[in-house]
């Protein structure tokens, strides 16, 4: 089954994206297909490159970058969110942002695509 | 046809979970995951039309157990999580 | 779009305050970018979403919840939209004291009308 997620809390301001990413990591091992990753509202803020949580955290980041590696799981994050956030500067190039390797910035329309596409579709709250 | 409703907010912290039982339907289910996994750990009245689970993961994180007053309630982990999301049409989450 | 041309009908489940926060703007944002795509798309107000439809509330400047229900014909969105009756009578508010043409469903046709749909996002 196809799955298309999306995030819309912070990283450090809720569980949320944990269990997101904990909802991955178990349909991904039961051989479903996460297409998707949406990162909406402060859920943006989950990509950010230079977030270093103590050695004894698990770093969600490199979880998200892993998943993308391995299993091929598009990590979006909305360019409206994160311009209004200033995550992504107007005009910026994602390179030169803070946005962390692995995720790219497209609209809201990749949110619908992937529900187009996706079989199930969750949201995990802030 | 079927809806699974995921509730995070203890009953305390919010409306969610409240606002989420009175909509529930006969054939839907509620899965309680994070801080609503105090719900079923407490008294808190949990009665709907539909089935209750909570996510075990997160009941072991915060050192509870399966209360036996909650007869009701079941438990899973992430991969029944996955397999309850399959096994329903569509899922909301209620913030 | 890349995948899935298939069209899904989308129910968006609307429970924000309008102002307090930008996810009730974020969430009609999504709404209407899913009807740009050519998707059925409803909207269903409860709890202390039905205050995003109180009249009354000065236009903000720019884009707000205010500003973008009132142009829901313009996106091409079922409309009216469903409201709970229990929610607005538990804040004490009637169908005459919002801005826009509502349909008024009780609580207990809320469970159906979740399930009428393919993709029901609260967001």
């Amino acid at each position: 089954m196809k799955f298309a997620l999306m995030i819309n809390g912070g990283p450090y301001t809720s569980q949320g994206a944990n269990s997101a990413y904990g909802f991955a990591v178990a349909a991904l091992a039961q051989g479903h297909e996460v297409l998707r990753v949406f990162f909406y509202g402060d859920g943006v803020y989950n990509a950010m490159r230079d977030m270093r949580p103590p050695a004894d955290e698990p770093p969600l980041l490199t979880g998200w970058q892993a998943l993308a590696d391995r299993h091929g799981v598009d990590l979006v994050i909305c360019s409206a969110a994160a311009e209004r956030r200033g995550v992504l500067g107007i005009g910026e190039d994602v390179g030169d942002s803070g946005i962390a390797e692995g995720f790219r910035v497209a609209g809201l329309g990749l949110w619908v695509d992937a529900c187009l596409a996706a079989d199930r579709v969750l949201v995990f709250h802030g | 046809m079927a809806v699974l409703h995921i509730v995070k907010h203890s009953p305390d912290a919010s409306q969610a979970l409240r606002r989420c039982l009175a909509r529930v339907g006969p054939s839907d289910s509620v899965l309680l995951i994070e801080d609503a996994v105090y719900a079923p750990a407490s008294d808190a009245a949990l009665r709907c039309a539909g089935k209750i689970y909570a996510l075990l993961p997160d009941m072991a994180a915060r050192g509870l157990t399966r209360n036996p007053l909650q007869g009701d309630v079941e438990y899973v982990d992430y991969a029944g999580f996955v397999q309850l999301v399959v096994n329903h049409d569509k899922v909301i989450s209620w913030n | 779009m890349a995948e899935g041309m298939n069209g899904k009908r989308f129910l968006f489940v609307l429970r924000r305050f309008p102002i307090g926060g930008p996810q009730a703007l974020e969430a009609l944002d999504a709404a209407l970018t899913a009807a740009a795509f050519d998707q059925p798309v409803r909207l269903l107000f409860l709890d202390d979403g039905v205050w995003q439809l109180k009249r009354g509330q000065p236009a903000a400047s720019g884009r707000s919840p205010m500003a973008l229900l009132g142009s829901l014909a313009l996106y091409d969105i079922a409309a009216p939209p469903w409201v709970e009756r229990e929610s607005l009578e538990e804040r004490g508010l009637t169908p005459q004291e919002l801005t826009i043409e509502v349909t008024v469903l009780a609580r207990d046709r809320v469970a159906a009308l979740l399930d009428d749909c393919d993709v029901l996002l609260n967001l």
